[in-house]
């Protein structure tokens, strides 16, 4: 088939500064993203910079923007995206400094993986043999084990674009989707002891609760990761730890009046009461997170309004409360 | 000027678990990868690893090593893979510890599965993405012993060899593209394999046998590179693998007349025969005339949805992406494809071989333990157990040896060679596409089939690429991540690599393993039993021989 490619480019050593180029392929229709960039690479311009290795989603090198999202190039069959004679645009990742073309800088982003101390601790002298866990309490930690760190959770993520806009810096802020699932790779791995430790560490700033729940992390994840999920699962845990002195919790409380009282999360009512209504330092920062959020996830969010199921939300909140009085450290979380 | 103790150039499993090793034996260590060490493709494994750990089944080391030296059709050093078998059950059990989260059965210990060539279902595994699993976490491990430093996204180029020995490397830093010497008192080379040399093959595109060129260019031998297994199950035209475990889950190969035609070849074992007896077969039916459209066919469809979904998700996410098939609804067609290089450089089972100061581990060493043939999932296996041996030894080696020397100048030859390259005219061959050729023409010649006419046309052809490679040019002069540059690199190994390949299978004139001879049907034990060895001369590879070492299994028919 006949497509165009139009490709971002970049290049530090000389002073065209970014520009977008189009290079015209025939290919066989069953060509993926990655196809199309290695014959131009191959044939036509071999100073086209990309990573690349396995070729079959596994290896995480070659995540770049595919019409606007982030996409493993391996993974992304051209006549999905377009039809005889359309345009395709590739740029590199969001979100992350380039350093060529379509090569990111990762650093930002494996130090954020750092950060959340990603191996396993156990306490006490090992087994002889393996440790006998139920498979259940471990099968479901391979779908976590899925991520292949390949970064379009990251580049795609609307907290880190906020932020990024309000100019933090890229490697000092919301720890963001990827290495969050990784923690929480390790905070439901019954093998390892350090539950409480990492949930206190991720409730804090720049953690779990900073998630807008945006849902980007969830579609364009390539292996269905979900980071989003499991985020949000580890403020339930952190919850159900007594883990309740934190801005975090706050949040949670908001949403718990929120929904209580309309039956939906109305996200913008959150911040600041998560912060504090007055305190000014912290919310100027968010505006721009929210605002990004806006646009992502359209103005359906922006005015409250009331689920039709309001009535049985509120009798699940009614269960939930009483179940809490006779154990209050879950107090808080519905 | 870096300085290290032990370097270790390459970032898979057996790189990640040398330099561990060798930090815990405390001396000083650092990685160089040309990719970030989770992209490394030991990722890419799927199937599982080996350990007879099903010792109330009747399964013992014994057994697996019988298992090994069969499959290895009597080429593998016996020695070597009695060690293999023993350490195997230590490695599984460590790699558990350290977080690796394998499958468990209702009793809630690790759980196994059948693997082509064993007698007993001893494969441990991670749904179909066990190499992934393993991968990430040992850097999970490297991330929590900071002080192994990573040297990430730089390519070696060469080998710095001092009075006989080697003392470290010489590496190009992809972002700056700038040349280093890094000094070590010992080098371990677990730079994977060299699927590149074929087109096309299962292995990533960063498996241009690097680490066996480097070798053989600073004078080790590599030994057996004859050997080179095509796996039965992957897809036509990418080469794409669909893993045994498949078939280890109980998938059937079937002809265009729907039988199951493993039956006539291996009545015992059947689909789960030895790799080389597989894909011979495969072949065989493919040339008569009963494939379909160039391919067989791996039939799963009574294996279930369910099962599918939980332990083939890999594999079932290849067909779908790929191909656009659904494996619960229907057959996948595959054939015969390039996969894994039983050859490598010639080690010991420490890693060590004739370069005082060089090791080598892993898919690019040859220890050997999979002789001829490699069953599925020994690799996994081989990369842990000798990638921790030569981890260990390289450390000692380390403590006793005087630091390496200083000068700069050792890095004028590659230097050179690339300041040569950026002032040709940009008009000359495209290496990438000089590659595609040469992987085309070794699958016709140097494939399943051999015979002389053709190996001894590869030998010629072989002798043009490399004229024509003298002539290959950039398109990219920058220093900034010059990909087109590494790739004119890669293509100068990769010819070594073809070179020995090509003359090792033209000299053995007998049937072994992955190594079939139409013109010598037979495994003839009188003058072939014994490894085939190439040293780098400038002509050429120069052919040399050595015995295998039997301890307790003297050669017998083989059948499946
Ligand atoms: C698709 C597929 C499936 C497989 N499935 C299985 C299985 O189920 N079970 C099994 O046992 N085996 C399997 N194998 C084989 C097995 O995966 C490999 O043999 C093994 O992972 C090789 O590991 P390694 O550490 O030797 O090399 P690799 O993992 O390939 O690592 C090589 C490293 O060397 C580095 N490197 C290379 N050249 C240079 C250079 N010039 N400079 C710097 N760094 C360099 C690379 O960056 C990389 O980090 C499979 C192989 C493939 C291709
Ligand atoms: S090339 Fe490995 S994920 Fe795309």
């Amino acid at each position: 088939m006949q497509v165009n490619l139009k490709i971002r480019r970049y290049n530090p050593e000389r002073e065209d500064g970014v520009y977008w180029q189009t290079y015209s392929l025939d290919v066989p229709s069953q060509f993926t993203v990655l196809d199309a960039l290695m014959k131009i690479r191959e044939e036509i311009d071999g100073s086209l910079a990309l990573r690349c290795s396995c070729r079959s989603a596994i290896c995480g090198s070659c995540s770049m923007r595919v019409d606007g999202h982030a996409k493993l190039a391996c993974k992304t069959k051209l006549n999905v995206l377009t039809e005889e004679g359309g345009e395709i645009s590739v740029e590199p990742m969001g979100n992350l400094p380039v350093i060529k073309d379509l090569v990111t800088d990762m650093q930002p982003f494996w130090d954020k993986v750092r950060q959340v101390e990603p191996w396993l601790q156990a306490e006490g002298p090992a087994p002889e043999r393996e440790y006998r866990v139920p498979n259940e309490a471990m099968v479901h930690l391979t779908d976590v084990m899925n991520c292949i760190m390949c970064g379009a959770c990251v580049s795609d993520c609307t907290v880190l674009e906020a932020e990024l806009k309000y100019g933090k810096p890229y490697d000092q802020t919301f720890i963001a989707p990827a290495a969050l699932a990784k923690a929480y790779r390790f905070v439901a791995d019954p093998r390892d002891d350090q539950q409480r430790e990492r949930l206190k560490k991720l409730s804090e700033p720049s953690g779990v609760y900073d998630c807008t729940h945006c849902f980007e992390c969830v579609e364009v994840c390539p292996k269905g990761v979900a980071p989003m999920d499991r985020i949000l699962k580890m403020r339930e845990l952190a919850v159900e730890a007594g883990i309740t002195d934190k801005a975090g919790v706050r949040h949670a409380k908001a949403a718990e009046q929120s929904i209580k009282a309309s039956g939906r999360n109305y996200e913008l009512t959150f911040y600041p009461k998560s912060v504090g209504l007055f305190n000014v330092k912290e919310l100027l920062p968010a505006m721009p997170t929210g605002l990004a959020f806006v646009r992502k996830a359209g103005t359906r969010f922006l005015l409250p309004h009331k689920a039709e199921n309001v009535q049985k939300i509120q009798r699940v909140f009614k269960k939930v409360g009483k179940r809490n009085k006779e154990n209050p450290n879950t107090e808080g979380q519905a | 000027m870096p300085q290290h103790d032990v370097v270790v150039v390459g970032a898979g499993l057996a790189g990640m678990r040398a330099a561990l090793e060798a930090l815990d034996q405390g001396v000083d260590v650092a990685i160089i990868s040309k990719v970030h060490p989770v992209r490394s493709h030991s990722a890419a494994a799927q199937g599982g690893i080996n350990a007879a750990m099903g010792q109330e089944e009747g399964d013992n080391w014994e057994v697996h090593a019988f298992d090994t030296v069969k499959g290895s059709d009597y080429l593998g050093d016996q020695d070597a893979i009695e060690l293999l078998c023993q350490e195997a059950g230590e490695h599984i059990i460590e790699m558990e510890h350290m977080g690796v989260i394998f499958n468990r059965d209702e009793e809630g210990y690790l759980a196994r599965r059948g693997f082509g060539g064993a007698s007993y279902a001893r494969t441990f595994f991670v749904a179909d993405i066990t190499g992934q699993a393993m991968l990430h976490v040992l850097y999970e491990q490297v991330l929590k012993h900071h002080q192994i430093k990573v040297y990430e996204e730089w390519f070696v180029t060469s080998l710095i060899m001092e009075d006989g020995r080697c003392a470290g490397v010489v590496a190009l830093e992809l972002l700056t593209g700038r040349l280093y010497p890094i000094r070590a008192k010992a080098v371990i080379l677990a730079t994977g394999g060299l699927g590149r040399v074929y087109e096309p093959s299962t292995n990533g595109l960063v498996c241009s046998g690097d680490g066996i060129s480097l070798a053989y260019r600073a004078g080790a031998p590599v030994m057996d590179m004859e050997m080179v297994q095509y796996h039965p199950t992957t897809l036509k035209e990418s080469g794409f693998l669909m893993s045994e475990a498949a078939r280890g889950e109980g998938a059937y190969l079937t002809n265009s007349g729907g039988e199951r035609f493993m039956q006539r070849y291996a009545p015992n074992k059947v689909e789960l025969a030895a790799r080389d007896v597989v894909s011979r077969a495969e072949q065989t039916e493919i040339d008569e005339g009963r494939g379909i459209d160039g391919c067989v066919l791996l039939d799963s469809r009574h294996l279930g949805k369910e099962l599918i979904h939980s332990r083939l998700h890999q594999e079932y996410d290849i067909a779908m992406t790929y191909l656009g098939i659904d494996m619960v609804e229907q057959p996948v067609p595959v054939r015969p494809g390039v996969h894994y290089i039983m050859g490598g450089i010639k080690t010991d089972v420490d890693g060590a071989m004739n370069i005082a100061g060089l090791y080598a581990a892993g898919e690019c060493a040859c220890v050997s333990v999979h002789g001829g043939n490699r069953l599925g999932a020994n690799s996994l296996l081989d990369t842990l157990v000798f990638g921790k041996r030569s981890g260990r030894h390289a450390a000692d080696y380390a403590k006793s040896t005087p630091p390496a020397g200083e000068s700069e100048a050792v890095i004028t030859p590659d230097e050179g060679q690339i300041k040569a390259l950026f002032e040709r005219a940009d008009n000359g061959e495209r290496a990438p596409l000089l590659r595609t050729e040469m992987g085309r023409m070794m699958d016709e010649h140097v494939g399943i089939f051999r015979e002389k006419k053709a190996l001894a046309q590869a030998v010629d052809k072989l002798k043009e690429y490399r004229e024509r490679f003298q002539r290959a040019s950039l398109h990219d002069k920058g220093k900034v991540y010059n990909t087109d540059l590494m790739f004119v690199l890669e293509m100068g190994f990769l010819l070594d690599c073809a070179d020995t390949i090509a003359a090792s299978a033209l000299a053995r004139e007998e049937s072994r393993g992955a190594h079939y001879r139409t013109d010598f049907p037979k495994r003839d034990d009188e003058s072939w039993l014994k490894h085939t060895l190439c040293y780098y001369t400038p002509d050429g590879p120069r052919m040399d021989y050595l015995p295998v070492t039997i301890t307790q299994w003297p050669p017998a028919e083989r059948t499946y």
